[in-house]
């Protein structure tokens, strides 16, 4: 995976200037000011890749004040499975001197860095990189035209990469036109003269360094690519899965759930609503529960603990409901527009008393939409509280994949009102619990009630203490059969060894390229990232037994005991020595060659070398 | 799931009228003298003269000793957690329009916990009909200072008497946007029964909240407004449009200020209808409205259509 070098000249030879070198796939960092608009690039970008039908993952980071400040966007383009964002650039674009002294470190050597020679002046002496400097700002300025001033700066940069990668120029103007459809027309035409512009540039400095994306093999079959975020995901998979209500509170990296479904359930017949704060969210979502109609709350961490209590109600009277805990950096407030996965615990157990509830954790922004569908199925199924445990990293990366086939995946769900008969009790001790949503008729002229109260088979209070045993029981054992219909996931890499590596949520593309450098090395080891996380899978215990360690790898805290949230329920519940943890809190994603430095090192494996992509896709620097 | 169904009844099937028979289900918790009492057998007279059919009748609450009422009426709903009832009633309400949505619970439960969602609630006129049952203490945990407990009454957290002045419900009610805003007593049967049957006919958001007195902790709270006790009950007069010279000095419950002035009155107050708004537009009309508009644009699409077309544009 790490190999993406595939030079078309034969090595040592010199590259012809202006034949386009080509290469199988390309990481861009984007650096500048969240207003420069470099997400609108890497977007661009990314939903080119994806209608190219190759495989693309982004990145970004984004200030948490309001009024801007440094922001980077990363893109990784190409063929093959793209699992990460790439631990190093091939191209740095630096908009300003702080992108430039901030990024530089993250370009490899024999990259390319593109600045803007009217704001950055790179180290001189710096020989490491190939420089080029093109005036993005006098340029666009040129371009577009006085009233504009330098906005359109960011595509202008465009046209520089659409030129650099021999990008699909027709493609690319297209979804320009449609990105500024419906605004003036003026602003079309001048995001098209920069692009235009930038792809003229007639510098020979870039004409030394082009290049050309590997297209992919074609797959007459395949369905087309869309490309989305992961909070996206989501939202269109609930509405897939047939929820047409919800209810939430403005939270960061959580929102865009809310505001997508605000704008799109109206056209479902549906209804979403902004709650007054986290609790009245959960409580108006049980509300459209409660009437028959499934529904979703979405919120991150600080939220979640203030929907404890009434989660602990859902639990108690068994109303189905979604919560999407999109995680962040915390405790408190925290980090909020950082990645970590330190709320598993509180997805678990965070509630009072013997609160057991599902919890679900996507691991690709493609596995976000599937989520969501199993998520409603087993909330439905179960009438049980399920917890989608997202994450900052999934929620605004921008992956490409195979558009779901609708045809096979739209769920219909209406409450189910039709008369009850005398026989009817919501909560058998020895069945499923089935609600009677209000406007059925009991046959018994008895009528149900929903209570946080202990209460017998029909719903009324009840401190028996026979009572509350078998209905403790009946809400445990309630969860424990959601494992039975989970089957035992598969393991990816080797399927016995030295080493199984564990994760969930966004790490996976970093674990997995892992497993292929440490396989390189001579390591047998195998890769195993659990969705569900509570209940688990049946059968973990005996993939551990196949290997000598385990490793689960997580962003959060190794904890007052030496492990992280998932290894010490893991390490619970199949008291099995071999499982330790390796663990970040940095606020950022692992690189691949981090596991692979942190794996080496946990087992005294000296040999390994940490894999950093040893080959440059790009040329060495052109010193003639 | 099938043995426990029935085919359903024809829709014009006769139907046996409401009575307070059909609607009794477990027997109150409550205190012999307690004042909820009446309040429960109030309600039970108000849903006789509504007679909706019993299965639309949802009733839900939060924490306390009031906060029982959903067990003692035969319909559903349920008992929520504490000071929360009003946005779960609210979800219910939102997205079932054929319901008729109560909520009931107490003074801590309403103006102090839930105090946030009883302002947020009356802010958006969700259909609904709350009523607070005010003893003005903390019955179900024996004592404790409430949001209308007067100054200097003694209780287990303020032994020496209460400093925290109390919130004025009527004044509160009024500024934060509720559509009918009433008050009674639950000595005052007949009152209190046409307080509760005009605010379940409002349609909006609609508050009753009725001074009902715990015999156990905090007896004679409101002997002020009994007469019985030597106190007056003094209700609102309201204004008849009648041209008369009397009628000039009645209350106009459509006009906000002069209701906010009422609400000033001291202590015991007046009885009656402090606010009625007609006009303002329900949060559950605006958003049908928004869901027949944004239908109108997608031409009769099916669910799939509309999802295949939006993907078509993530291509």
């Amino acid at each position: 995976m790490d190999s993406i070098t595939s030079p078309a000249t034969p090595a040592g030879s010199k590259p012809e200037a202006h034949v386009p070198r080509s290469l199988t796939d390309v990481v861009v960092r984007l650096a500048g000011n969240s207003q420069d608009g470099i997400q609108a690039v890497g977007g661009f970008l990314a939903r080119l890749a994806g209608r190219s039908a190759q495989e693309v993952m982004t990145y970004m980071t984004i200030p948490s004040t309001i009024s801007g400040g440094p922001s980077i966007f990363q893109v990784r383009m190409g063929t093959g499975d793209i699992l990460s964002s790439g631990d190093r650039a091939d191209v740095l674009v630096a908009f300003y001197q702080h992108s430039y002294d901030d990024h530089r470190a993250a370009l490899r050597p024999g990259g390319v860095l593109l600045y803007d020679s009217d704001q950055v002046k790179p180290n001189p002496d710096d020989h490491e990189v190939n420089a080029i400097g093109v005036p993005f700002t006098a340029a666009t300025v040129e371009a577009v035209g006085g009233s504009a001033k330098e906005k359109g700066k960011n595509i202008y940069v465009l046209g520089l990469l659409a030129r650099m990668f021999d990008l699909n120029v027709p493609k690319l103007t297209q979804l320009i036109k449609e990105r500024f459809a419906g605004k003036s027309e003026d602003v079309a035409r001048n995001a098209l003269v920069a692009f235009d512009s930038g792809y003229a540039y007639p510098g020979e400095n870039l004409r030394k360094h082009l290049y050309r994306l590997e297209q992919p093999e074609p797959r007459p079959d395949a369905r087309p690519q869309i490309t989305t975020d992961g909070n996206a995901a989501i939202a269109y998979g609930l509405i897939a899965a047939g929820v047409r209500y919800g209810a939430a509170y403005p939270i960061t990296p959580a929102t865009s759930i809310m505001e997508i479904l605000r704008a799109e359930l109206p056209k479902y017949g549906g209804l979403f609503v902004q709650c007054e704060d986290e609790i009245a969210a959960i409580a108006t979502a049980l509300g459209f529960s409660y009437g028959g109609n499934l529904a979703i709350t979405n919120t991150s961490g600080p939220g979640l603990s203030l929907k404890a209590e009434a989660l602990g109600w859902a639990v108690m009277a068994e109303i189905p409901l979604i919560v999407v805990n999109v995680q962040r950096g915390g405790p408190s407030t925290g980090l909020p527009t950082s990645i970590e996965q330190s709320d598993l615990l509180q997805a678990i157990y965070g509630s009072h008393g013997d609160a057991p509830r599902v919890v679900l954790a996507p691991h690709t922004v493609e596995d976000c939409f599937y989520v969501a569908l199993e998520a409603a199925r087993i909330a439905r199924e179960f009438s049980t509280p399920v917890i989608i445990l997202s994450d900052q990293a999934l929620s605004t990366r921008i992956e490409a994949f195979d558009e779901p086939d609708l045809t096979k995946l739209m769920v219909e769900a209406k409450p189910d009102l039709r008369p009850r008969d005398a026989s009817f009790k919501p909560y058998p001790f020895d069945g499923p619990t089935r609600h009677a949503p209000p406007g059925t008729v009991m046959g018994s002229g008895k009528y149900p009630t929903v209570s946080g109260l202990e209460h017998d088979e029909l719903g009324h209070p009840s401190a028996n203490p026979v009572v509350h045993a078998k209905m403790t029981a009946k809400r445990r054992d309630k969860i424990k059969a959601v494992a039975a219909t989970f089957t035992t996931p598969e393991v990816f890499g080797d399927q016995s060894g030295d080493l199984l590596l564990i994760g969930w949520g966004c790490t996976y593309g970093p674990i997995h390229e892992a497993v292929g450098r440490l396989q390189g090395s001579g390591v047998k080891v195998g890769h195993l990232h659990l969705r569900h996380i509570h209940p688990l899978d049946p059968g973990l215990d005996q993939i551990f037994a196949r290997y000598q360690h385990i490793r689960v790898i997580e962003i959060n805290d190794q904890g007052l005991y030496g492990y992280g949230q998932l290894a010490t329920l893991l390490r619970s519940v199949y008291c099995n020595p071999a499982i330790a943890s390796i663990t970040k809190t940095e606020g950022l994603t692992y690189r691949v060659s981090e596991i692979v430095e942190r794996v080496a090192e946990q087992l005294g494996l000296t040999s390994i070398k940490s894999g950093a992509r040893k080959h440059s896709i790009l040329a060495a620097p052109d010193r003639n | 799931m099938s043995a426990s169904v029935l085919s359903a009844p024809p829709a014009d099937a006769p139907r046996a009228p409401l009575t307070r028979k059909l609607l009794t289900a477990d027997h109150p918790t409550w205190c012999p003298g307690c004042g909820d009492f009446a309040v429960l057998a109030s309600f039970y007279r108000v849903l006789e003269k509504l007679n909706y059919p019993q299965e639309n009748i949802v009733i839900f609450a939060g924490i306390g000793c009031s906060s029982r009422f959903p067990y003692f009426v035969n319909a559903h709903g349920g008992h929520f957690i504490h000071g929360r009832s009003l946005p779960l009633a609210a979800g219910v309400s939102l997205s079932r329009d054929d319901l008729h949505v109560f909520a009931f619970g107490g003074d801590g439960d309403g103006y102090s916990i839930g105090g946030n969602h009883l302002v947020h609630t009356a802010r958006k006129n969700v259909r609904m009909t709350y009523i607070i049952m005010d003893n003005s203490v903390y019955g179900l945990t024996k004592k404790q200072t409430s949001p209308t407990s007067p100054l200097g009454f003694k209780t287990k957290t303020d032994p020496w008497g209460v400093y925290d002045h109390p919130i004025n419900p009527m004044r509160t009610l009024i500024n934060s946007g509720a559509t009918f805003v009433a008050r009674t007593h639950a000595t005052q049967v007949n009152h209190m029964v046409e307080m509760m049957l005009r605010a379940s006919q409002h349609d909006g958001f609609s508050v009753v909240e009725i001074l009902s007195e715990c015999v156990e902790f905090f007896e004679g709270a409101y002997n002020a407004s009994v007469p019985r006790k030597g106190g007056s009950f003094q209700a609102i007069e309201e204004k008849k449009h009648d041209g008369t010279p009397e009628d000039a000095a009645r209350h106009d419950p459509t006009d906000e200020g002069a209701a906010a002035h009422l609400a000033l009155e001291p202590w015991p107050g007046r009885f009656g209808v402090y606010y009625e708004n007609k006009t303002r537009a329900t949060k559950n009309a605006l958003e049908q409205d928004l869901i027949a508009r944004t239908r109108e644009k997608t031409k009769g699409a099916s669910d799939l259509e509309l999802l295949q077309k939006t993907f078509a544009r993530m291509r």
